[in-house]
């Protein structure tokens, strides 16, 4: 069995992942935070320990500042919903994955304007084309740190430029970036990190976040839910600090325990040697792809410019039967169709019919790659 | 009377306690988490127990780290 599917679970997960979550449920147990004794104090510190593990790996300022939630869904409309009013102006491209795209357009029924900058066919955005799109009301800069669908990396540092230069604050989706590549929020210059715990940070999923930096004010920032947060419990307004203020409720701690360490794992193996790995097999399997007659291969054509994410189409055949047999016949883990990024489909010409993905991760062989490759080319030559 | 030689430290959260307990235990002061005594404050949440002598080193050290905390109280 082949699994290719990293882009969207990465999987297996690194030693010790497992094992956190089993000592979690067996010996710990306790709702952390809430009461004083001594297992809820445990539990609270393996949060806190997960809290700790984050801000180290993306150089958060403070790791109070580290917000826990389901998922970078959840961390992407906190940061919108929470931040943007009616009037605002937000910039995004058009390469965004439906988690940026749905929240905004929603928000832009509410009266906040959104500007799609479009990006190239090979998924890259020109920072030019962000300063263009500026205008008086503009608060914020909204983009994926890197494609899902073709893993083209965006010029953070730059657009990050042109967001301090303008007062503006900038967002980023990190869901296909975060511990493949690195990433440090203060010296990139990234107000908001939306992170996912179940990517490349090889941890469960049900766990991901926000990592809110010091030039975004709390008291602007509203919750997406209110609640219970073990803390002001005198009071039946909701704490106005972080982390609390954004946690309300029973977090997932069994889930954050993996995260903790599978966040320790990719420290310790290090995101540049992981980064080095997942290159080499990228660029093995695009040119590798490109080729067999029949194939066509979308994004820039360069690991370096990417994540381990590539996107294909063989002519002649539906991406969903590529899928099919990738798994029937070949046992090859793969997803295919339009990824919930429909605008990115439109931008790399590949919509409505989508692509087929394969999404390598840090555990990938150059052994799969070749045999993924065979049996693309089995399946391009039998098209023809 | 050892109660006597023990003061807590208050803080806003569970994760400011926590990251206050990482900080102290850097700088070489003893602490433990204790649930917050009732005659406090009636907060459901824990604080620092630190030995009184070191009260002046805890507040130095948390405030180096940028740790907010709300008051210290002897018990």
């Amino acid at each position: 069995m082949i699994y290719f599917d990293n882009a969207a679970t990465s999987w297996p997960k690194p030693p010790g992942v497992v094992e956190a979550m089993v000592h979690f449920m067996d010996d710990v147990g306790a709702n952390p935070g809430r009461s004083g004794h001594r297992l809820s104090v445990e539990a609270g510190r393996i949060v806190y320990d997960a809290r700790e593990a984050v801000a180290e790996l993306f150089n958060a300022p403070d790791p109070l500042r580290v917000v826990f939630g389901l998922n970078v869904t959840e961390a992407l409309n906190l940061a919108l919903r929470g931040l943007l009013r009616p009037g605002d102006h937000v910039i995004t491209s058009s390469m965004e994955h439906n988690s940026m795209m749905r929240p905004l357009r929603a928000l832009e029924r509410e009266g906040v304007e959104v500007t799609v900058v479009r990006c190239s066919p090979e998924g890259f955005l020109d920072p030019a084309d962000v300063e263009k799109a500026l205008r008086p009301n503009t608060v914020m800069i909204a983009l994926n740190h890197a494609s899902n669908v073709v893993g083209a990396l965006l010029p953070v540092a730059e657009v990050a430029r042109i967001a301090r230069q303008h007062g503006l604050l900038l967002l980023v989706d990190a869901a296909q970036t975060a511990g493949a590549y690195p990433i440090d929020v203060q010296a990139d210059g990234i107000d908001l990190l939306g992170f996912t715990g179940h990517k490349s940070l090889y941890g469960p999923m049900g766990t991901g976040g926000l990592i809110i930096g010091e030039r975004v004010d709390p008291a602007r920032l509203e919750p997406l839910k209110r609640g219970g947060t073990g803390s002001r419990s005198e009071l039946e307004e909701q704490p106005d600090f972080l982390p609390d203020m954004c946690e309300s409720g029973t977090p997932n701690a069994v889930g954050l325990a993996g995260l903790a360490a599978g966040v320790r794992w990719v420290l310790e193996r290090g995101v540049e040697t992981i980064r080095a790995h997942e290159v080499a097999l990228t660029q093995r399997l695009i040119d590798g792809l490109r080729e067999i007659p029949g194939v066509t291969v979308y994004g820039g054509l360069d690991a370096t410019h990417q994540t381990a994410t590539v996107s294909f189409n063989i002519a002649g055949l539906e991406p969903s039967e590529v899928g099919l047999r990738l798994d029937e016949e070949y046992g090859i883990m793969c997803r295919v169709g339009l990824h919930c990024a429909p605008a990115a489909h439109r931008t790399i010409g590949t919509f409505p019919v989508g692509t087929v993905r394969f999404g390598l991760g840090a555990f990938s062989t150059v052994e799969e790659i070749d045999a993924a490759l065979e049996a693309v080319r089995q399946f391009a030559q039998e098209a023809q | 009377m050892t109660s006597n030689q023990y003061a807590v430290i208050l803080v806003y959260s569970t994760s400011h306690a926590l990251r206050a307990e990482r900080v102290l235990q850097k700088a070489g002061i003893p602490c433990k988490l204790i649930p917050v005594p009732r005659h406090i404050s009636s907060d459901c949440g824990v604080c620092l127990r630190i030995k009184q002598a070191d009260e002046e080193a805890a507040r130095r050290a948390l405030e180096t780290a940028g740790v907010e905390i709300e008051g210290t109280h002897r018990i």
